[in-house]
């Protein structure tokens, strides 16, 4: 009787708790939402100094950006995403799987996992910069092929002209700049798999290649789709890296234009009406995603792994 | 078994790997750093391995640049990411907490709600914020850059997952049996057992609010309050008569290695943070 | 407070204080500046010309002739620019101040310059001005916009007579057809509304050359005697031909395509968009330019590891090593842009010569904003650094500016002073100043800025073969239309 007064005392706690988190998040993040969507149905841009509007137009913002090329931007992002995204994936695995095998015996493996982080501390910009010094045509890089003969003075690489070289530049930069936070985040997942399990199977005579893919891919199933889902949302805000690679042209032929430099041109533009449009359909977007990302990560999961564990436990206890 | 040959091809395949990655890794902050020794006519016609002698005359011209104020740059930076870090992984933890300690009506609700959120681009609400904070005359104050912080949707997650694998509830009861306040509860007794996850993500907050550009540079209008990567992209932005890639670079130099520091200092806690918090999904 | 009423009792007290226009404004020097002033500008008009000036009308030397500065409500001036070349040259050449500073300037009666500078790009600077200029009226006085510059290729934005964002120079107390007699004509109808009233006013023109490497002109032609080159690069069909030899010799005649842009595009003879129309004309010479560029680029007369300008690219092809030939540049080019890129290479090594057609490249405004508190300081600034003799001399010899006054740049020509060490002892001005008196500049429009950075960026693609003309001139229309959201249609030339 006493316990249950005491439980209804304290969630009084939990509403205390909270609250400065949802007071925040409704001042400086709903408002502006509310305040954006509004917008979206308006006219309203800026011409030299004259504003236009607001005038109330419906949903003609919305349908002149479906006559855009908003969904070739989408395609566009959506292509240096994955550039980027599958090396990244591929070596961070790789590298987590190293790092938590005993018999590899990794030598330096402190330095390592404090070196493959530090591309993420430089700001994407700087590292754009730099990137687009080492590539441009007169750029070392060219000087090193002309110099090994692999290419003449009067022919050099022009990897920013083309749309396979500015996008596999961006891919790189992605990927150098992300796979040590990957890697860190699958090596506490790794090593997060009760190392009983490793035992048995080298018991039953699993070498690493069955190792790996038949028991740790699948037991760090949920972080790795948790790392799928921050990367697709951080590939939906590709912004600093091909901005300033391309001089927010997305150069060759908008090929390499992702929809906030899309986004990012409206803004410049003042055009607060196409804008709010096009956030929403960011907001859209981004709203699918989180909910697959909710479906994952709270106990609903569309793989069955997780429903299997519990079933297993279940059956455990049960036994016991 | 795998035979010992292949085991042996298994090492030395993975050191190159990670060799040729280090290398790539710290070769981008070598050349930064090169780069910030050199002069601008020398930058501009390549690279270089070796450092030039223009350190000195590089450091100088930034400093004494009054154009691009990069001290009270670095100064509002500092403020800035530390309010940040420190708001953000406080009051985060102080959710998480509140959302796994106690039993509450909307908890549910809440908790989905937070998971909801957690995707949204900061872009999307760009030009609404811009809106709010002026009317607040808020606009070209650092407020606007610290207070959101409050309201980190990953931090959360980050923090909630940690609790759920490292806070025993009965220890929570144990605490209120001794007589302790909730309050007090939370911040002597299990701030203490979330120091590690606190240190990782107080480390990830200082960084990204530190590298932050978009925010920043839509808020802040005055000279004095500008935060290194806003001045950093003033320069950048800076036509001919300004352009001196030396003191660009060594201000770059100057904005990262305040991060290195923190980040070689804290290096410790982050991979064993990352581990103990064994994000679990 | 105490100041400001200090100066509102001097305002009131000394009415008859009458002082040169830039000889200052501090109340003790009144009698010995405006007679150094009319001594200097030779070409100032006659004193019954300028009744028409207004209220200080009587001291008889119209450009000397200034408002009390006194009478200047604010204390705070401020100057907004979108780099230091405004504030290092008013530091320079105007007297009142006693202390110049990078952030800050002070002036002799206690005032001061506060200097606010942002980037042009990303259009940081216009977006800053344009918030300020918008709150101009509710602003606190000493928060108010005075003084701003802008370039040639957006100047029309706030010129505009209805939107009236800068003060008419005649309500500023400046008669454009006395003060400014002596500049350029072509920099007067650039900075005027569309009613004829100047409303900015520039210390400059910019009228280009071409900028060639002695050393290889040597080793082709076998001389690098300005006047003999410049036959080879009088017309288009005579570079040609130079570009001819010169690839044979393994040289490229220009750095790349944006390099002649400016040459086609002051040629324009309708502008971008008319006056309150809706509609992007393409003319023909922008074109021409497409195809004449396509033409050269694949003749190999251009570097082909250049693409665009403003890249490092770019910049290394001013560098020692470099196979280049020539720049097309204005006088602020050479001094700015080739200077610091050749580095150490040797000293003498250029030469400036005629370019294949007359063509003014840029060029920096100053106007007074609307709704200042400081009218009388503002009129004094601008006089000073754009119609006083002894400052544009000054801003010739000290940052090489082609300035904005006949009379000196035609003595200019002609003064072995004006020589310069790094073209080899040539006096640049030979060339710069015949090639300003034939400038003819295209009509202007207030999408200049927008149309200019979007065609060269759609055309860049075309020209290295990434694409079709027709998508070239898709991607120029989606561009601009999301650029400037008013805009409805592109109309391309037959």
């Amino acid at each position: 009787m006493k316990q249950k007064n005491k439980k209804v005392n304290y969630s009084k706690w939990g509403y205390i708790f909270i609250l400065p988190f949802f007071l925040t998040f409704f001042i400086f993040s709903f408002i502006p939402l509310v305040d954006t969507i509004r917008y979206s149905f308006f006219q309203y841009f800026r011409s030299g100094l004259k504003w236009i509007g607001p005038n109330f137009v419906g949903l003609e913002n919305y349908k002149s950006l479906l006559q855009s090329d908003m969904l070739r931007y989408a395609g566009n992002t959506f292509i240096l995403w994955i550039i980027g995204f599958v090396p990244q994936i591929v070596i961070s695995l790789l590298l987590a799987s190293w790092f938590v095998d005993a018999r590899l015996k990794i030598k330096g493996q402190q330095f390592f996992k404090v070196v493959i982080y530090m591309p993420n501390l430089i700001m994407a910009s700087a590292f754009a910069m730099l990137f687009f010094a080492l590539f441009s045509l007169k750029g070392p890089i060219n000087s090193i092929l002309i110099s090994w003969g692999v290419i003449t003075e009067t022919t050099p690489i022009d990897f920013m002209g083309t749309a396979l070289g500015t996008r596999s530049l961006v891919g790189v930069m992605n990927f150098l700049m992300w796979f040590g936070n990957t890697t860190i985040m699958l090596m506490a997942a790794i090593m997060g798999i009760s190392p009983d399990i490793f035992e048995a199977s080298e018991i039953d005579g699993c070498n690493s290649f069955q190792r790996f893919f038949r028991i740790t891919l699948p037991l760090i199933r949920p972080i790795l789709a948790y790392t799928l889902i921050t990367s697709i949302i951080g590939g939906l805000q590709m912004f600093d890296v091909p901005q300033i690679l391309t001089n927010g042209a997305g150069s060759p032929n908008r090929t390499s234009y992702t929809l906030i430099m899309f986004l990012n041109d409206h803004l410049k533009s003042k055009n607060y009406g196409m804008a709010g449009a096009l956030s929403v359909y960011l907001f859209v977007v981004s709203g699918i995603l989180c909910y697959i990302t909710y479906k994952i990560t709270n106990d609903d999961d569309p793989d069955g792994s997780k429903a299997a564990a519990r079933k297993r436990k279940k059956m455990e206890r049960r036994m016991k | 078994m795998e035979s010992k040959g292949y085991n042996r091809f298994r090492v030395i395949f993975a050191h190159v790997l990670l060799i040729i990655l280090s290398f790539l890794c710290l070769f981008f902050f070598y050349i930064l750093i090169v780069n910030a020794t050199r002069p601008h006519a020398e930058i501009q016609k390549g690279f270089s391995i070796l450092p030039g002698g223009y350190l000195v005359t590089n450091f100088k011209n930034m400093i004494s640049d009054g154009t691009y104020p990069i001290v009270s740059g670095v100064i509002n930076s500092i403020i800035v990411a530390g309010c940040s870090a420190a708001l953000c992984t406080y009051f985060s933890a102080l959710t998480a907490y509140g959302l796994y300690a106690y039993d509450f009506k909307l908890k549910k609700v809440a908790f989905t709600f937070i998971m909801a959120i957690l995707v949204m681009p900061t872009q999307v609400t760009a030009m609404g914020f811009l809106r709010l904070i002026t009317k607040m005359n808020m606009d070209d104050t650092l407020f606007p850059l610290i207070i959101p912080s409050i309201a980190s949707p990953a931090v959360f997650y980050f923090m909630y997952s940690y609790l759920q694998s490292s806070l025993p509830l009965s220890l929570v009861e144990a605490a209120r049996i001794d007589g302790s306040r909730e309050f007090r509860t939370f911040n002597q007794i299990v701030l203490p057992i979330m120091k590690p996850a606190m240190a990782v993500q107080a480390i990830f907050t200082f960084v990204g609010s530190w590298n932050n550009y978009f925010v920043p540079a839509l808020v802040l209008e005055t000279k004095s309050k500008m935060t290194v990567p806003v001045i950093i992209a003033l320069l950048r932005g800076a036509d001919y008569m300004n352009r001196d890639m030396g003191k660009m670079y060594m201000m770059i130099a100057t904005a990262i290695l305040p991060i290195i520091v923190v980040y070689l200092f804290l290096s410790k806690y982050i991979i064993a943070g990352v581990a103990l918090g064994g994000v679990k999904g | 407070m105490k100041k400001k009423l200090i100066s509102v009792l001097l305002s009131t007290t000394m009415i008859a204080t009458i002082l040169g226009g830039c000889g200052g404004g501090s109340n003790n020097n009144s009698s010995s500046t405006p007679a150094d002033n009319t001594s200097t500008e030779s070409n100032a008009p006659a004193a019954d010309s300028n009744a028409s000036t207004g209220d200080n009308a009587a001291t008889g030397d119209s450009a000397a002739a200034a408002t009390d500065l006194s009478s200047d409500a604010g204390q705070v001036i401020n100057i907004y620019s979108f780099n230091t070349e405004v504030r290092d040259r008013i530091n320079a050449v105007y007297p009142e101040i006693t202390e110049a500073g990078e952030s800050q300037s002070k002036l002799k009666d206690g005032r001061v310059i506060n200097w606010v500078i942002n980037p042009n790009q990303d259009g940081v600077y216009q977006d800053k001005l344009d918030e300020a200029l918008a709150g101009q009226m509710s602003a606190a006085d000493d928060e108010k916009v005075d003084i701003f510059a802008a370039e040639l290729d957006y100047i029309t934005k706030y010129t505009d007579a209805d939107i009236d964002a800068a003060m008419k120079l005649t309500d500023l107390g400046i008669d454009p057809n006395t003060d400014l007699a002596d500049q350029f004509d072509f920099t007067k109808t650039v900075a005027s509304d569309q009613n004829g009233d100047m409303r900015a006013t520039s210390w400059q023109a910019c009228p280009g050359v071409l900028v060639y490497r002695r050393d290889i002109a040597k080793e082709v032609f076998g001389t690098d005697d300005p006047a003999e080159i410049g036959k080879k690069t009088s017309s288009w069909d005579e570079l040609k031909k130079t570009a001819e030899e010169l690839k044979a010799a393994g040289y490229y005649t220009l750095a790349c395509y944006d390099d002649t842009f400016r040459l086609y595009s002051n040629s324009m003879a309708q502008p971008w968009v008319a006056a309150t129309d809706t509609v992007v004309k393409v003319d023909q010479q922008i074109m021409d330019w497409v195809n004449d560029s396509m033409e050269w680029y694949q003749a190999g007369y251009f570097d082909p590891a250049v693409s665009g300008q403003w890249n490092s690219d770019w910049y290394t092809a001013m560098s020692p090593d470099s196979k280049v030939f020539s720049f097309l540049f204005p006088a602020w080019g050479i001094d700015t842009q080739l200077v610091p890129n050749w580095g150490d290479g040797a000293e003498g090594s250029w030469a400036v010569t005629n370019a294949p057609a007359a063509y003014n490249w840029g060029g920096t405004f100053v106007l007074a904003a609307t709704g200042t508190d400081n009218p009388a300081y503002a009129r004094d600034i601008l006089l000073c650094l754009t119609a006083n003799a002894d400052s544009l001399t000054k801003i010739s010899q000290e940052y090489a500016d082609f300035t904005n006054a006949k009379s000196v740049m035609q003595n200019a020509a002609t003064d072995a002073a004006f020589a310069s060490d790094f073209l080899g002892g040539q006096n640049p001005y030979e060339y710069f100043t015949p090639g300003a008196d034939n400038i003819k500049m295209a009509p202007l429009s207030s999408y200049d800025q927008g149309c200019v950075e979007l065609i060269q960026n759609s055309f860049h693609d075309y020209l290295k073969g990434q694409v079709d003309l027709d998508t070239a001139k898709a991607n120029f229309e989606t561009a601009i239309k999301e650029r400037y959201p008013e805009i409805t249609e592109v109309q391309w030339p037959e």
